[in-house]
């Protein structure tokens, strides 16, 4: 890997020269399928980018890190490049000084790759309008991840106001095994359910909404349950006899249990953050599903 | 997909998900008690002669039994929707049924296929596998070799987890094929992961035994009754190529299954049908508006279709011998190849459509006249293949001297419809080529009129769409751009898509795609046996022209591209192949 540092520079300047680093690596024509920018601070900066560089191994991109730093410093614009062997793609970490915090559409403009899609990711704080935010704007796409606000259910709760198609939110991703498993468990009919349970560590987004979309295809209550945790520990469905149940006990294996079957354990491991984001980069049309399970959310009291 | 709307899907009717199968169960009855399908619910298109009526009746029946399973209850399943596309199509409860499982290709291909699938998440709880075959093992040596099998040639990272949900799931039943007690044993063994897995009585059946010895497992299938499905339930066969040795075999042998498996619960694998890019030729032509216009023979001027291989027959001598390279591949992994691409647009991505299209396309495919002319077979004789000294055909063992049979074939073909009449196809395969590749190159005319000076363009050629289909899948379009400088000098260029970088490092694996897809009961991708009799009805003259020459195949040196007859062959009509 080759690491450019380049100090008060400008985005023309970045562009020619990762221009200029792809002929000399003799590789002009990769097959970018995408422009995945990751918004972060400086703290979270190192996690994002690695989990960006992994995620960019099944979907080839140049990824953009946008950190604003002081904004009492004078205007600047310092920008790290990266390329080589760790990433498929260009990964370009800009650093906003200044009264730049507050123009950082402007260096991303010219920095994008025309034609393919831009994907704008918060892996921390997100604003409340992703589409309305300067740079959220660019995006097709725009993931937020509840689970790192101070308050993630009431995150995820807010969601619905600022929702625009193209929106979504690691919270929901990380339930697509579960959701997967439950729906596979569904494959044979089961009858008609009376309510359920989900049972997690306190204040998880995730559960919040596993349960609405539960009680919104089941049309039968569902209820959060306070557990030990780590993550979503178990879901329960009470039917009028028995019950359908998936457990997770070490984060890693769960067992189903269906009435009238024997129990079955099944992989279902929680997933690191890379391959959240590659699940995300995979469809980027908007997720109908996930406008539906946040517009119940907001309204369901969700414990 | 047309296939799967059965008469009186049960969540039409508002039906819950609770009594999902019943209704469909009823139909069953009904048609088979009336003899004809409930009118309210046949799809149109199913308006049949009336000689063919009978064989329908049955065929539909079975379908229903099939299907009701399978795609009714998944459609009556309310945790899916069809807008949320994140949920993967997981199968249903199931048990695949490997026989031939000490084979090389259970242990490179179908075996990490199966762990790489649960990797995905998309094998159902409870999923168990049976290996059969010949061999003094309890089950612990069996997971013993499917671990090593998974570790070694798996193409997602091994994670204890996964792996622990299949090893529970695996089971050995030992014996040979014309032991009855074993198959009784293997009969009683599926009855009992039924119970402990809850796998509900559904099992496919995968073939992975030479063609000598289907016609004895299916016997015994039959024989214990494992062929056919308890009502509510579901039994599959996948057999492999060969497909039979020629048009009059291959109906041999689908009368062999026929007899024991109702026609869609037979899948055969083409493994080449369930790569990405095949699959994406299909995505190029019809959801593009760029390609599908000049795709005639108004621009096109040639199409080559080449499977090279640089090993040489090896182990497989035995088999190979009397077969041949015609047969091996052309038959199958070219002819589907030259279908795809030449097929008018199906009206829906569904099997029947699909496979309409193809036999469209088949039937009208066409020999010349002279088969002397326009084909070239030879078989490679000692040379140095990548740098290593290798044998030549004769030479190998378990190949008589007087071998007639080809390792290299190459056939010219021609398409009597609208969109492709005069264009010829160039079909070629071959054993021991300098390269391993396989590839579809659609190559245009020249443009009508260079204004040009003849010198600019000395070196310009006809451009061309290339769909490389192994190694190092993607997509190549060539055509002449500028050399930089002061002269106008123009040359060709390549425009690369590789997916590779583009989509993945991780394409699923042929065999993962199709062996969820039998689970699933998706049969789009399965050539129907129709398809492989159009197939042979194309090869079997070629055969017998062959057949009927006192010469042996022209010899080729190893590591070549093949014989000189093969260039005769593109030189007299004024082309010549792609460097291989």
């Amino acid at each position: 890997m080759t690491t450019f540092l380049m100090g008060s520079t400008t985005a023309s300047d970045i562009s020619s020269q990762l221009t200029r680093l792809r002929h000399q690596v003799g590789a002009p024509a990769v097959g970018m399928v995408l422009t995945l920018v990751v918004v972060c601070e400086e703290s979270n900066q190192y996690d994002a980018v690695r989990a960006a560089s992994e995620a960019a191994r099944e979907h080839p991109s140049r990824i953009l890190a946008v950190i604003p730093r002081e904004r009492g410093e004078a205007t600047r614009l310092d920008a790290e490049i990266r390329v080589g062997e760790l990433t498929t793609g260009e990964v370009v970490l800009l650093r906003l000084y200044g009264e730049l915090t507050e123009h950082a559409d402007s260096v991303l403009a010219p920095l994008l790759l025309p034609d393919i899609p831009v994907v704008v990711w918060w892996p921390g704080d997100a604003p409340e309008a992703p589409a309305k935010d300067p740079v959220g704007h660019f995006g097709q796409r725009r993931v937020t991840d509840a689970r790192s606000a101070p308050d993630p259910v009431g995150a995820i709760k807010r969601r619905i106001e600022g929702y625009t198609p193209g929106d979504t939110d690691l919270a929901w991703t990380r339930i697509t095994p579960w959701r997967s498993l439950l729906a596979a468990a569904f494959d044979q009919p089961v009858g008609k359910i009376v309510e359920g349970y989900v049972e997690a560590e306190p204040n998880h987004p995730s559960a919040s909404l596993l349960a609405v979309w539960l009680s919104e295809k089941l049309d039968a209550p569902v209820k959060v349950v306070p557990s030990g945790g780590p993550g979503l520990t178990k879901v329960r469905l009470v039917l009028e006899q028995g019950e359908v149940a998936v457990e997770r006990h070490d984060s890693r294996t769960a067992t189903l249990i269906r009435p009238g079957q024997p129990d079955r354990h099944v992989a279902l491991a929680r997933r690191p953050t890379s391959d959240l984001l590659a699940e995300e980069l995979r469809r980027l049309d908007p997720d109908e599903v996930y406008a539906s399970a946040i517009r119940h959310v907001a309204d369901h009291d969700g414990s | 997909m047309n296939d799967s709307e059965q008469p009186g899907s049960a969540n039409a009717d508002g039906a819950g998900p609770v009594n999902a199968p019943e209704p469909s169960t009823h139909e069953v009855q009904n048609t088979k008690r009336s003899g004809r399908r409930p009118a309210k619910a046949a799809p149109e298109e199913n308006v049949i002669t009336a000689q063919a009526a009978a064989d329908e009746v049955v065929t539909a029946t079975q379908a229903i039994a099939g299907t009701a399973t399978t795609m009714d209850v998944i459609d009556a399943n309310p945790l899916r929707d069809p807008r949320d596309r994140r949920l993967p199509k997981v199968a249903g409860p199931s048990v695949l049924v490997l026989f031939g499982v000490t084979g090389d290709l259970a242990r490179r291909k179908l075996l990490p296929a199966i762990y790489d699938l649960g990797n995905r998440g998309l094998l159902p709880p409870g999923f168990s596998l049976v290996g059969f075959a010949r061999r003094d093992w309890a089950h612990q040596d069996f997971a013993q070799i499917t671990h090593d099998a998974v570790k070694e040639n798996a193409r997602t990272p091994f994670r204890e987890e996964v792996w622990k949900q299949i090893c529970e799931g695996l089971h050995f039943v030992p014996g040979s094929f014309d032991d009855d007690g074993a198959f009784d044993a293997l009969t009683m063994a599926l009855k009992e992961i039924d119970e402990t897995r809850g796998t509900g009585g559904n099992y496919a059946f995968y073939l992975s035994v030479p063609p000598k010895a289907f016609p004895v497992v299916v016997e015994q299938l039959k024989r214990t009754g494992l062929a056919k499905p308890p009502e509510g339930s579901w039994r599959r066969i996948v057999i492999e190529k060969p497909f039979g040795h020629d048009l009059q075999s291959a109906r041999e042998l689908n009368a062999i299954v026929d007899s024991a498996f109702k026609p869609d619960s037979v899948f055969r694998i083409d493994h080449y049908l369930g790569k990405e890019t095949v699959q994406n030729i299909l995505a190029l032509r019809f959801a593009n508006t760029l390609f599908e216009p000049i795709w005639n023979r108004g621009y096109v001027d040639h199409v080559q279709i080449t499977m090279a291989e640089d090993i040489g027959v090896g182990g497989r001598a035995g088999y190979y011998d009397g077969i041949g390279a015609a047969r091996d591949v052309i038959q199958n992994h070219l002819l589907q190849l030259l279908a795809l691409v030449a097929m008018e647009d199906p009206t829906a991505f569904g099997a029947s459509s699909l496979r309409r299209e193809k036999e469209k396309v088949l039937e009208a495919v066409t020999l010349p006249e002279d088969l002397g002319l326009a084909t070239a077979r030879g078989a490679y004789t000692e040379g140095w293949q990548g740098g290593v000294p290798v044998k030549g055909f004769l030479e190998e063992d378990g190949i008589p001297q007087d071998s007639k049979t080809e390792t290299y074939a190459a056939i010219k073909v021609e398409i009597a419809n609208r969109r492709w009449a005069g264009v010829p196809f160039y079909l070629r395969t071959g054993k021991r080529l300098g390269r391993r590749m396989t590839e579809v190159a659609v190559v245009f005319q020249q443009a009508p009129h260079l204004p040009f000076s003849k010198t600019d363009t000395e070196i310009l050629g006809h451009n061309a769409l290339v769909i490389r289909i192994q190694p190092d899948e993607g997509i190549t379009v060539r055509f002449g751009s500028k050399v930089p400088g002061t002269a106008m000098e123009v040359r060709d260029v390549n425009m690369d898509f590789a997916y590779g970088e583009a989509f993945l490092e991780s394409s699923p694996e042929a065999y993962e795609r199709l062996l969820l897809d039998v689970l699933i009961g998706d049969p789009p991708l399965f050539p129907h046996q129709r398809e492989v009799e159009l197939s042979w009805k194309i090869m079997d003259p070629i055969e017998e022209y062959w057949a009927s020459r006192e010469d042996q195949p022209e010899g080729y040196p190893a590591g070549t591209g093949g014989p000189a007859s093969a260039d005769e062959l593109m030189a007299r009509d004024g082309r010549a192949w792609r460097r291989l």
